[in-house]
């Protein structure tokens, strides 16, 4: 066995016995921690199997933001509220049949591939240099299927909008809450000194996102997770959902990327069609505000909706 | 060995192609819009985006009709298996006039609802009905004109995102915890289906239904990839037995949003299914499954009905009606059975599905209205406290039985072509055991909508109790759904020529009019 | 179909197989919904990674992946975070309003302030 190969492995056995461990273990806040490693461990796969822009967007989204949202519903779930009552031995083992073989056919399906593996990176490559970025993952995302990525926004959107609906009827338009009342002191000097290192970079991802690694999902969360950090310390309360500034912060993306689409229809001859020697600067005018959209929704979807009015 | 490549997309953007891309973009511009102008002119935008987008799916039909073949736009330019492509065949037509045409009614149904005020500030309930309703037409639109399994499930995440807190717009803890168990449904039906997109890619490197037709082999890796799919589909289509999910929320729901939910949400995951079976499926190979599913569907008509006459509140009763009439839908795929001469889209069944599919829409959608109705005009919805009740305000009651007079299939309406022509094809492909279940399915349903109706109109013993007015426009507009349940039910009882417009390769699947490859 | 491989990339994808079955237990089995969300991720993460898998076998064109699944992955990992915070936020506003309705719990980390009917109220009940 290689060095490698025993990494591999390692790496593997880890994962798992982490997710049956999190299935398993009786306290919830150990199953969130747990859930955290794993999504460490996962990116590092991402790496492994060559897709670092995935692996940022793992560590990144995946595990830290998803980590973080639910540890902050952890208190307030361990009182319960099942879904189910426990089920019974049989249907215990119904489930365990049928998702062990959904396990099994996959595993099939891996170790016995098509003998040709289909594959659009040829063309991927053929057409990359008309959209004038480099990296072939923001040339799906930006170029090829930009339209998923529009749509996507809108779904991201929409899910924060879910989130705001869940506000009591009072607290309609009031600030988040996200401070705790008494900010532990190594998180005040975290926010004082990490905050702009981290604006830094997570703007550098989304601009180097063209050509390398990186893109405006993952500055984008970078961005959020500052704000958040800063909110938290409480150094700056966040913002109210009635704010002016705020709304168009979250539309200001999808409006570009509405109105750069539709200026297609005439000056490129598609919806969402870039015209020739354009298509770059176009991206990056796109990607500017979808960065900056995408931080205000993400950072708000971790904020969560307000619970309490501050309106008189 | 052949290359696995999928061959590219052989067909170019048609002349009306930009209205596809209306179509979606449209109720996504009136959301932005909705969030920055402020309240006081939330219904105005939305009403306007929803009449616009009314206007836009009848000049996808007049383009349709009028070329006599697919309508396609390729965005951006950029050609399958790259790019992404919108297409719009006979039956999408079908559901987005459809769609625009319930969620519309809904709109004027539910103008001036919420206590919306365009002088006050803004307040919650309004201002997010407003906007996942037109969340709700944008992605819908989406699932019956997207082209690409990929872009679909974009599509049903947008449907899972606005669907959901529209059932807990109330905001009490009752309906959160449907709209959870709704959401948790959803969810394992969203990863299920992304799954089987996986398996799909990688056995034929396109996502792309219309190549995926002309690629997809009989093999194991496809049977996989697709019952990972459906199953999916089938806990968001709410079919028996992963109906549980649903009573509860949609008899939960704002009388408005339950009308949507259940007259066209739970359609957006079934119409993907049909394709998937329909265009990807070769036809050899979908024997066993198809009378898997339609078991599963008369399970769903038989239960489904008798748990609805047993309920003592009429919304659940209306909700439990739909997990019965979802399991008429599901017949389709044993009885639309095509061969070499008629494709399945040409059978009297692939026609009588349709007509189930859009007549329960108009139906659903008027009673669930009328249910809104009587909770306003006696506050409570308990069908043993409306003896009489149908005296006080007899518009809703006449809307709620023409709706049920199509659930159970009487004739003249949409609900009776529809089940006379399944009926007709189970008994033309020698299956009669699914026409005993429409027969027992039809008596049912009469047994719950008479259980209502027959008190509601009767001569009360004691004064109904009135709580308050209703608003006679609302009352009109259940009527108007409820009496085009009835009109569709005029279409000649034949396999319908619109809903073959685009469909397989001689109508135009690959070569639109005109524009050869 | 050709006989079986394993290489780096199968071992990865049967860990993503591995991880879908255990999820999936998860997310039925479960009755704490926080738990069957994390189960749902657990599911999510392994369908990602059998994505993952496929993209890299189709490495072609100096390319160590196809970029379209990477890029169909990077897609659905933010939609996946969507879905929590949304499932996330109803558990926690179910749980504070099961502590408003005097239901036995943990103590209440959130007042439950503001969360009697306003006027608007009784009409989206109808």
């Amino acid at each position: 066995m290689t060095e490698t190969a025993f990494f591999d492995t390692l790496l593997v056995v880890t994962m798992i016995g982490l997710a049956i461990w999190m299935i398993v273990v009786r306290d919830v806040f150990a199953a969130i921690i747990g859930f955290m490693a794993f999504g460490l461990l996962l990116s590092l796969v991402w790496l492994r199997i060559e897709a670092p822009d995935v692996g940022l967007t793992e560590i990144a989204v995946g595990g830290g933001a998803t980590g973080v949202m639910l540890l902050r519903a952890r208190g307030l779930a361990s009182a319960g509220d099942a879904m189910n009552a426990v089920p019974s031995v049989p249907f215990r083992v119904l489930v365990g049949v049928l998702a062990g073989a959904v396990a099994l056919f996959l595993g099939a399906l891996v170790v016995f591939p098509p003998a040709v593996a289909p594959t659009l990176a040829p063309l991927a490559a053929e057409h990359l240099a008309s959209t004038g970025v480099g990296n072939p993952i923001t040339a799906v995302l930006m170029a090829y299927r930009a339209f998923d990525t529009f749509l996507e926004t809108v779904v991201v959107l929409l899910a924060l909008i879910g989130v705001w609906s869940l506000t009591p009827d009072g607290a309609w338009g009031a600030r988040p809450r996200v401070a705790s009342a008494d900010v532990p002191a190594p998180l005040l000097l975290l926010a004082q000194w990490l905050v702009p290192l981290g604006i830094v970079i997570g703007i550098y991802i989304t601009w180097v996102g063209a050509d390398e690694p990186g893109g405006k999902f993952q500055g984008a969360t970078i961005l959020a997770a500052m704000w958040m950090l800063v909110m938290m310390a409480g150094l700056r309360s966040a913002p109210a959902l009635s704010s002016r500034r705020l709304r168009i912060a979250l539309v200001v993306g999808p409006a570009i990327f509405i109105a750069i689409g539709v200026s297609g229809f005439h000056f490129a001859g598609a919806f969402l069609a870039y015209p020739d020697g354009l298509a770059k600067p176009l991206i990056l005018a796109i990607e500017a505000g979808l960065l900056i959209s995408i931080a205000a929704m993400l950072g708000m979807l971790l904020a969560g909706p307000p619970l309490e009015g501050d309106r008189p | 060995m052949t290359t696995p490549l999928a061959l590219p997309f052989p067909a170019d953007t048609t002349p009306g192609g930009f209205l596809l891309v209306l179509a979606i973009l449209v109720p996504i511009i009136g959301i932005l819009l909705i969030w920055t102008l402020g309240s006081r002119r939330t219904e105005l935008v939305a009403l306007t985006t929803l009449a616009i987008g009314a206007a836009i799916a009848l000049a996808i039909l007049t383009e349709l009709t009028g070329t006599g073949s697919a309508v396609i736009y390729l965005v951006g330019g950029w050609r399958p298996p790259l790019g992404l492509a919108l297409r719009a065949d006979g039956l999408s037509v079908v559901l987005i006039v459809l769609t625009a045409i319930v969620i519309g009614a809904v709109g004027i149904f539910a103008k001036g609802q919420f206590g919306y005020d365009p002088d006050a500030p803004e307040k919650r309930a309004p201002t997010v009905f407003w906007t996942l309703l037109l969340g709700i037409s944008g992605a819908l639109n989406l699932i019956f004109l997207g082209d690409d399994l990929f872009n679909l499930f974009v599509a049903i995440e947008l449907v899972t995102f606005t669907a959901v807190p529209l059932v807990c717009l109330d905001g009490k803890a009752e309906t959160m915890r449907a709209a959870l168990r709704y959401l948790l449904f959803a969810l394992l039906g969203s990863v299920m289906y992304l799954l089987g997109v996986a398996l799909i890619y990688s056995g034929y490197g396109t996502l792309d239904i219309a190549l995926l037709k002309s690629v997809a082999r009989v093999e194991p890796l496809l049977f996989i990839a697709i019952a990972l799919m459906t199953v999916g589909l089938l806990a968001k289509t709410a079919l028996f037995p992963l109906h549980i999910w649903l009573p509860a929320a949609h008899a939960g729901a704002p009388a408005a949003a339950s009308a949507v939910l259940s007259a066209l949400v739970v359609k957006g995951s079934f119409f993907i299914i049909l394709r998937l079976w329909f265009d990807i499926l070769p036809a050899e190979a979908t024997g066993l499954g198809a009378q898997m599913l339609a078991g599963l569907g008369a399970l769903a008509i038989l239960f489904g009905s008798v748990i609805a006459i047993c309920q003592a509140r009429l919304k659940l009763l209306i909700a439990y009606s739909t997990v019965a009439q979802i399991g008429y839908l599901f017949l389709m795929f044993p009885l639309a059975t095509g061969s070499e001469a008629t494709p399945a889209f040409a059978s009297i069944a692939w026609t009588g599905g349709i007509l189930q599919l859009a007549s329960h829409a108009f139906a659903k959608a008027a009673m669930f209205l009328a249910a809104g109705l009587v909770y306003d005009a006696f506050g409570h919805d308990r069908i043993s406290g409306l003896a009489g009740a149908g005296r006080v305000i007899p518009i809703t009651f006449i809307a709620f039985g023409l709706g049920g007079m199509s659930l159970m299939g009487l004739p003249p309406s949409g609900g009776f072509s529809a089940k006379w022509l399944m009926l007709n094809a189970s008994v033309g492909e020698g299956q009669w055991w699914w026409a005993a279940v429409i027969l027992c399915g039809g008596l049912l349903a009469a047994g719950y909508v008479f259980r209502v109706l027959v008190p509601a109109m009767a001569r009360p013993l004691a004064r109904i109790k009135v709580k308050g007015p209703v608003s006679r426009r609302r009352e009109l507009v259940a009527l108007a759904l409820a009496i085009m349940a009835l009109l569709i039910g005029f279409v000649p009882l034949e396999p319908a020529p619109l809903l073959g417009i685009g469909r397989g390769a001689e109508a135009g699947l690959l070569v639109p009019g005109g524009l050869a490859p | 179909m050709t006989g079986a491989t394993f290489d780096t990339a199968t071992l990865y994808g049967l860990c993503g197989a591995a991880l879908v079955g255990i999820g999936l237990f998860g997310l039925v089995l479960d009755p704490k919904p926080i738990r069957k969300i994390l189960a749902f991720n657990l599911v999510g993460a392994g369908v990602f990674l059998v994505f993952g898998v496929i993209a890299r076998r189709g490495a072609a064109a100096g390319f160590g992946g196809d970029p379209v699944p990477q890029a169909l992955v990077i897609t659905g990992i933010v939609v996946a975070f969507s879905a929590t915070a949304l499932a996330v936020t109803l558990v926690q506003r179910l749980s504070s309003a099961a502590t408003d309705a005097g239901q036995p719990g943990q103590a209440a980390s959130v007042p439950p302030k503001g969360e009697t009917g306003t006027p608007g109220q009784g009409d989206a009940a109808s």
